[in-house]
């Protein structure tokens, strides 16, 4: 294994975790719902990923385990949100505390044991070619899982009904009301697609990036995801750029610091933070398709009038 | 059979103890064109809004063809054949045309064969639409083309039409109405709702009036005056505004001088080297479509935007581009913004509060050494209420439980309280019923023969008429010369609306 190709696989499994939560909460934040518990939703599905393929053996097993615990964060959300029509801000913060608490408590009996790693998929002949095959062959499932799910957002949110419905929904709320759309019932569903792309990150997290179980795992993970959906300005393969820029800076940097660079390290633990907002808010200078694509209804709780 | 399309039979609506519509009896035939009409808060929306599914009657039927239905939601509306173009657009500003009518068409057609349909629909009715624009690029007159359209192509046998000429220009509602009449020779119902009575005289075949929720009358429009329609809606006489005889201006108490202004985010309309002079005693009234630079100049009046303004601005003989509101405030100006609620009150603070945001630096004695003076704020809140005869349901209630009429009774007397020397007001009686409306102007009326200027920005070419002095209309965020409300006539204004006086200045700039 040569050096670079070495780079690259640390820069995707670095990479992956963050644009899963990513693309979730991107759809989350179309619809104008502004979810802040991906933080908590993902640690809860790293948690539950992990202790399910613990006990059972199987790694597929707690990837779905991992998608249903943060699909189940997400509908608490989505109940004290929608139903009970609750600050969308206050619920989002108390369910990233909840999730790690919870997190906590599901693990304590689990920590420090050894974990049970997703495998590659080792497509026979491809992932033998020297330095290509590894990198594009020779990735877990929930890599290319990553990548279909950017493909899919996109193709969804600029092609199909369902997009468009909502976008108009995020957009206003108000005249899709009027037009008789059920606009809680669009904003479950995204709700609860935000929390199982969160639910399969913290899984990634726990059972593919380091197959082991720490508390507090995600360390900041899913405000970093937060973070690239608005300056992607919504758009799903700027999240994509902007994941793996972050991943890829972030990796460099300690392997600059592995050569013993004399920078700093806190400066260059920052590097990843400042380059991809630079970068992203570079790409996003256009301020009409900005405003177009920002939803316009984020955050805003919507009661019908009945 | 019933030859009737569509009956409200004996509807009841209540919300709580309060019925908002009370033994209605409505009934429509094919071809007819209807008009609905009653004060604000007569419960017309209430009635068209169960008609189109989006409430449901407390007592009482509607009967489709003959036939008693229960429509549960506006998709069954439509599904019946009942479209409605709200007052209140429901469109999405960041979708394209053909998406925003997508969202109300049943089954998925594909987008390039829905914006042909489009493209064919708003051709044939002489309703130009570019399928492919951006609505919030629109202007209002177009948004309500994409209404429309939208309900044309689901060929309805009723459309509702919620105030429609309440945006346009007078050549966009003539429009409107050729497009009306011939959709109801093709035998298509129409219910009608509009406060402008000379309208519904021209355009209508049968009215029906409603007052605090029960029909008063069903009459022929065309065989009624404007003023015993009004009085049927009212239940008295409407009191005329006096109206004034071309007074002189004195001193100038505001002066624009070639001031630019950029647009206010991307969908906003900058300003273009405008230029206006007020005098003392004088009422100067802006005329134009919305959206084609008010708020922006609103801003650059009041200060609520200095930064990138160019150009000067002179109050009072004192210049003031670069300061901010309040500094105006001091020099005896006043502001009321267009949107009361929220921008102009505080929807959740007591009218007394409300006193104090607009009032805290120019009053002798509301702030003392930083401290409210809160008995004196009620003192004034209560003065307000008495003069203008703002009708509250508790002692200095919050801002957000008055009616949008007495709300905005509110805001202009709490700025005419203080008697200043220049008003600036943004749509001063938009969405106020006839009453509040006249008692609105009138205060308008009384503070410029006391001497001060008046500044009206409004899309209400009767209420210009009925007040301005002289009329200067904006266009795409550039002003044309004010002129003597005498020397001018609404086809005029309508020309200018529409951006006609543009073209020579684009050429001067061009050369």
């Amino acid at each position: 294994m040569t050096g670079l190709e070495a780079v690259i696989l640390t820069i995707i499994t670095a990479s992956t975790p963050l644009l899963l939560a990513a693309i979730g909460e991107l759809v989350v934040e179309r619809s104008g719902v502004l979810n802040l518990g991906v933080e908590g939703m993902m640690v809860v599905g790293a948690v539950c990923g992990f202790a399910t393929a613990y006990t059972t053996g199987s790694p597929y097993l707690g990837v779905l385990a991992g998608v249903l615990a943060g699909m189940g964060m997400a509908l608490l959300f989505g109940f004290l949100t929608q139903s009970l029509a609750t600050n969308q801000v206050a619920s989002g913060l108390a369910l990233t505390l909840l999730g790690l608490g919870l997190s906590g408590v599901i693990g304590e009996s689990f920590t420090g044991l050894p974990g049970v790693k997703l495998q590659p998929l080792d497509i026979p002949v491809l992932s033998d070619i020297p330095f290509l095959g590894p990198i594009l062959f020779g990735q877990d499932v929930l890599v290319y899982t990553s990548f279909a799910l950017v493909f899919a957002v996109s193709y969804t949110m600029s092609r199909t009904r369902t997009g468009l419905v909502i976008r108009a929904v995020g957009d206003n709320h108000h005249s899709a009301h009027a037009l008789g759309y059920n606009v809680i019932a669009v904003r479950y569903g995204c709700i609860l697609f935000g929390g199982a792309c969160a639910g399969l990150a913290g899984a990634y997290l726990s059972l593919a990036y380091t197959p082991q179980w720490v508390e507090n795992m995600t360390s900041g993970r899913g405000w970093i995801a937060l973070a690239l959906v608005v300056f992607a300005t919504w758009i799903a393969r700027r999240v994509l750029i902007g994941a793996y820029l972050f991943g890829a800076v972030w990796i460099m940097g300690l392997y600059a610091q592995a050569l013993g660079i004399g920078i700093p390290s806190q400066v260059l633990s920052s590097f990843p933070y400042l380059i991809t907002i630079l970068v992203l808010v570079l790409i996003s200078r256009n301020r009409t398709l900005t405003k177009i694509n920002t939803p316009a209804c984020i955050g805003q709780t919507f009661v019908p009038d009945r | 059979m019933s030859d009737f399309l569509l009956e409200a039979v004996h509807i009841t609506k209540k919300f709580g103890d309060f019925a908002a519509n009370d033994d209605v009896t409505l009934r429509l035939r094919p071809g007819e064109i209807h008009a609905l009409l009653g004060e604000n808060g007569a419960g017309k929306s209430t009635l068209v809004k169960m008609m189109y599914g989006a409430l449901q009657p407390t007592e009482g039927e509607l009967h489709w063809r003959g036939k008693p239905v229960r429509i549960a939601n506006p998709a069954a509306a439509r599904s019946l054949g009942i479209g409605m173009v709200f007052q209140h657009f429901s469109l999405f500003e960041a979708l394209s045309v053909t998406e925003n009518i997508a969202l109300a068409l049943p089954g998925k057609a594909g987008m390039q064969e829905l914006s042909a349909r489009i493209a064919a629909v708003s051709r044939e009715y002489g309703l130009p639409l570019e399928p492919g624009a951006l609505v919030a690029d629109l202007s209002v007159g177009q948004r309500q083309r994409i209404e429309i359209v939208r309900c044309l192509l689901q060929e309805p046998a009723l459309l509702i039409m919620d105030e429609p000429t309440a945006v346009l220009t007078p050549q966009e509602a003539d429009q409107l109405f050729v497009t009306l009449r011939r959709l109801a020779s093709e035998g298509c119902a129409i219910l009608y709702i509009s406060h402008r009575l000379e309208e519904v005289k021209t355009l209508c075949h049968e009215a029906t009036i409603l007052r605090r929720g029960k029909v008063v009358a069903t009459v022929d429009p065309r065989r009624e005056t404007a003023a015993s329609l009004a009085r049927h809606m009212v239940g008295v006489d409407v009191a005329v505004v006096s109206t004034r005889a071309g007074a002189v201006a004195g001193e100038p108490i505001l002066t624009l001088d070639h001031v630019s202004l950029p647009a206010d985010g991307p969908f906003g309309t900058a300003l273009r080297d405008v230029s206006l002079r007020i005098g003392a005693g004088e009422i100067v009234a802006i005329a134009g479509v919305a959206g084609n630079g008010q708020s922006e100049l609103f801003d650059a009046v009041s200060g609520e935007r200095v930064d990138g303004l160019t150009g000067s601005i002179t109050l009072a003989g004192q210049v003031c581009a670069g300061r901010g509101i309040k500094a105006r405030r001091a020099l005896g100006a006043a502001f009321v913004p267009e949107e009361r609620l929220g921008h102009g009150a505080v929807p959740d603070f007591p009218l007394s509060q409300n006193v104090i945001l607009t009032r805290f630096a120019v009053d002798d004695g509301m702030v003392r050494r930083g401290l409210v003076n809160l008995g004196l704020a009620g003192d004034v809140a209560g003065r307000v209420a008495g003069a203008f005869d703002v009708r509250t349901s508790s002692n200095d209630p919050e801002a957000r439980s008055l009616s949008g009429g007495n709300l905005q009774k509110f805001v202009i007397g709490r700025e005419l309280d203080r008697k200043p020397r220049l008003l600036v007001v943004n749509q001063p009686t938009w969405g106020v019923d006839a009453g509040a409306a006249a008692v609105i102007r009138q205060a308008l009326i009384d503070l410029a023969e006391g001497g001060s200027a008046v500044l009206v920005i409004s899309q209400d070419l009767d209420e210009i008429f009925a007040i301005a002095d002289r009329i200067a209309v904006i266009s795409r965020g550039e002003l044309s010369e004010a002129k003597p409300t005498a020397t001018l006539d609404r086809e005029a204004i309508g020309l200018l609306m529409a951006g006609a006086h543009e073209t020579a200045s684009h050429d001067k700039a061009a050369s």
